[in-house]
């Protein structure tokens, strides 16, 4: 008689101990997802504050390309309005701004003496970069995302992202056409 | 991508723990034959060890830095190498940034050490931000990084001191068993029967020559394992492996040698620096793998995870050993590669990366710099003592 209770005993001490093993695994993924996710912020934040250093540099240069310049102001006030939504609406504002963006500067190819400047060539290198930053932390976001939702979908761990809430996290995808490819930054 | 990285930590402890088995059994039997203990020698081939390990672990890093005469660089000093750098710190999913070295070498080379990824080092010649593109700078770093983040660095350290603990046993036994021979036949004809006594001493021998060999083979096929392996961690953080293999060709092209480097450094870098030309496909005693397969295998990739890579891998090398195993793939949907980020014409482009190489050199070594009126920068060494220059535009003279 004994002996069947220590076995049920045992029993609901591994599956005990196996609970919070997987439970403890989701929490760290979520918080990795979380962590990945401020960083994309950091760097759209980023990108945010760059924009009007750049639309003052460049017009003074570009007396002719009010719209596009006010393009790009526009399409950065609005993202940086939207800048505590969820993963995708701020995917679709930062698009557009990304192309926003790709506009300008494929404008700004046309004038020489612009292309020449220091400061818009440091800006330029600043730029570039940021683009690759928040694609950089996009990808690592997204991978993120994947292995946190591949652990809440899949069992046994399922079982106890269901028990204890966790919810499938959401991709952060660029869905304005324009920016699939990402914008032509060109160095000449 | 963690699964992987546990697998190979897997992999690679049973390496180390081989070379640990060989040099408690090297100590073991020369404790045996030089004053017939076994254990007394075990335990002298662990102080060895333990001495070395500390000093390597602590002052490791240090140690390296100085003797490549790299010169650390401030944020502002060379925007575009530290952009790259925080770029494949993000893609990586490093915590901190790493600091940043400039080698002034114009041979083409790089490295990276740190035990741990919060507080790792980069370093690359100024050779190397000269001639290389972004797309290739950033394959390169990347490169570089992913050995820190695979704790390459922490393995190829602790089997180095491994190494030579082994090889320094094996030399101070050969010498004194030359020069001691004859006082301790004498002694040990005491402790035990003639035939155990010859046993001893044969395996000793065999194992003092032997323990060296092994231990460096061990050594250098841990340490191309690990290169293919960052060679495949930089394509998953770019999603661009042309960039790493057309850079690798690049380096491969260049005749410079790199001027500071020993062979304790050498894995450390990206490209073998004591290679020669023409030296065979699968040599067993360098550190790195053919720079000709490495390309290859990075442009037979189809994808950018470890799967496309392994599979590129298994192409080139016409193998089915798996390079990592299944159960350690993770299954990212297929990574898609990106397409290049546009340049200007290769030779505008080199003007301006040379310049600004040698700004930041300059920054870093203290030049003065001055703003004359008519828009010259004057830079002025730390060796300039007089109290004014002559602008050599405008002949306009300026305080300093």
């Amino acid at each position: 008689m004994t002996i069947i209770i220590w076995v049920i005993i045992a029993i609901v001490a591994i599956l005990i101990i196996a609970f919070i093993a997987i439970f403890n695994g989701l929490v760290r993924l979520r918080n990795q997802v979380k962590n990945a996710w401020a960083q994309i912020d950091v760097q759209l934040k980023r990108r945010h504050d760059l924009i009007p250093n750049l639309v003052e540099t460049v017009k003074g240069y570009m007396k002719h390309e009010r719209g596009t310049l006010e393009a790009v102001t526009k399409a950065r006030n609005l993202a940086q309005q939207l800048a505590s939504a969820g993963p995708g609406e701020r995917a679709k504002v930062e698009g557009e701004l990304s192309s926003a963006l790709g506009r300008l500067l494929a404008v700004a190819e046309q004038y020489p003496d612009l292309k020449a400047s220091q400061n818009f060539m440091a800006l330029q290198e600043e730029l570039a970069s940021t683009e690759n930053k928040i694609s950089f932390s996009r990808q690592f976001y997204n991978d993120s995302v994947m292995q946190y939702n591949n652990q809440t979908q899949m069992f046994p761990s399922n079982v106890v992202a269901n028990m204890a809430g966790f919810r499938p996290g959401e991709f952060f995808e660029v869905t304005v056409a324009a920016e699939k490819e990402a914008p032509k930054v060109s160095f000449t | 991508m963690w699964q992987q990285i546990r697998s190979n930590r897997i992999r690679s402890v049973f390496l180390v723990i081989g070379m640990g088995i060989l040099l408690a059994l090297l100590g073991y039997f020369l404790g045996l034959y030089f004053f017939g203990s076994g254990t007394g020698g075990l335990f002298i081939a662990l102080i060895i060890w333990a001495i070395m390990s500390l000093v390597g672990y602590f002052q490791g890093d240090s140690i390296l830095l100085a003797t490549s005469r790299a010169r650390k660089i401030a944020p502002d000093d060379h925007p575009r190498l530290y952009n790259v750098v925080e770029e494949m710190k993000i893609a990586s999913g490093m915590e901190t940034m790493p600091s940043i070295y400039i080698m002034d070498d114009p041979a083409l080379n790089a490295f990276a050490t740190g035990r741990d990824p919060k507080k790792a080092s980069v370093a690359v010649t100024s050779g190397l931000l000269q001639k290389l593109n972004r797309d290739e700078l950033q394959g390169v770093v990347g490169h570089e990084m992913s050995h820190v983040k695979n704790r390459d660095v922490l393995l190829m350290a602790m089997c180095a001191v491994l190494l030579g603990t082994i090889v320094v046993l094996a030399w101070y036994a050969s010498r004194f068993m030359i020069f001691g021979g004859m006082g301790r036949t004498r002694r040990s004809s005491s402790s035990g029967g003639s035939a155990g006594q010859a046993i001893i001493i044969i395996v000793a021998i065999v194992l003092m020559i032997l323990a060296p060999i092994l231990a460096q083979l061990i050594y250098f096929a841990l340490s191309r394992r690990r290169e293919y392996l960052a060679d495949a961690s930089s394509a998953l953080y770019t999603r661009y492996p042309e960039g790493l293999a057309s850079a690798l060709e690049k380096i491969a092209g260049s005749t410079d040698q790199l001027k500071s480097v020993n062979k304790a450094t050498a894995p450390m870098y990206i490209m073998n620096p004591f290679r020669k030309q023409g030296m065979s496909a699968e040599d067993l005693t360098s550190t790195h793998p053919p720079i000709s397969q490495r390309i290859r295998i990075l442009r037979a990739m189809s994808g950018a995870s470890y799967e496309d890579y392994s599979a590129a891998y298994q192409q080139v090398l016409h193998t089915d050993k798996a390079f990592i195993p299944a159960a350690a793939i993770t299954t990212l949907e297929s990574v898609r590669l990106r397409t290049a980020q546009p340049e200007a014409p290769e030779k505008l482009e080199e003007v301006q990366r040379v310049r600004e190489t040698t700004n930041a050199l300059w920054n870093s070594h203290n030049y003065k710099v001055i703003q004359c009126t008519c828009g010259t920068r004057l830079r002025l060494p730390p060796s300039y003592k007089k109290r004014e220059i002559r602008c050599p535009h405008c002949g306009r003279i300026n305080p300093v």
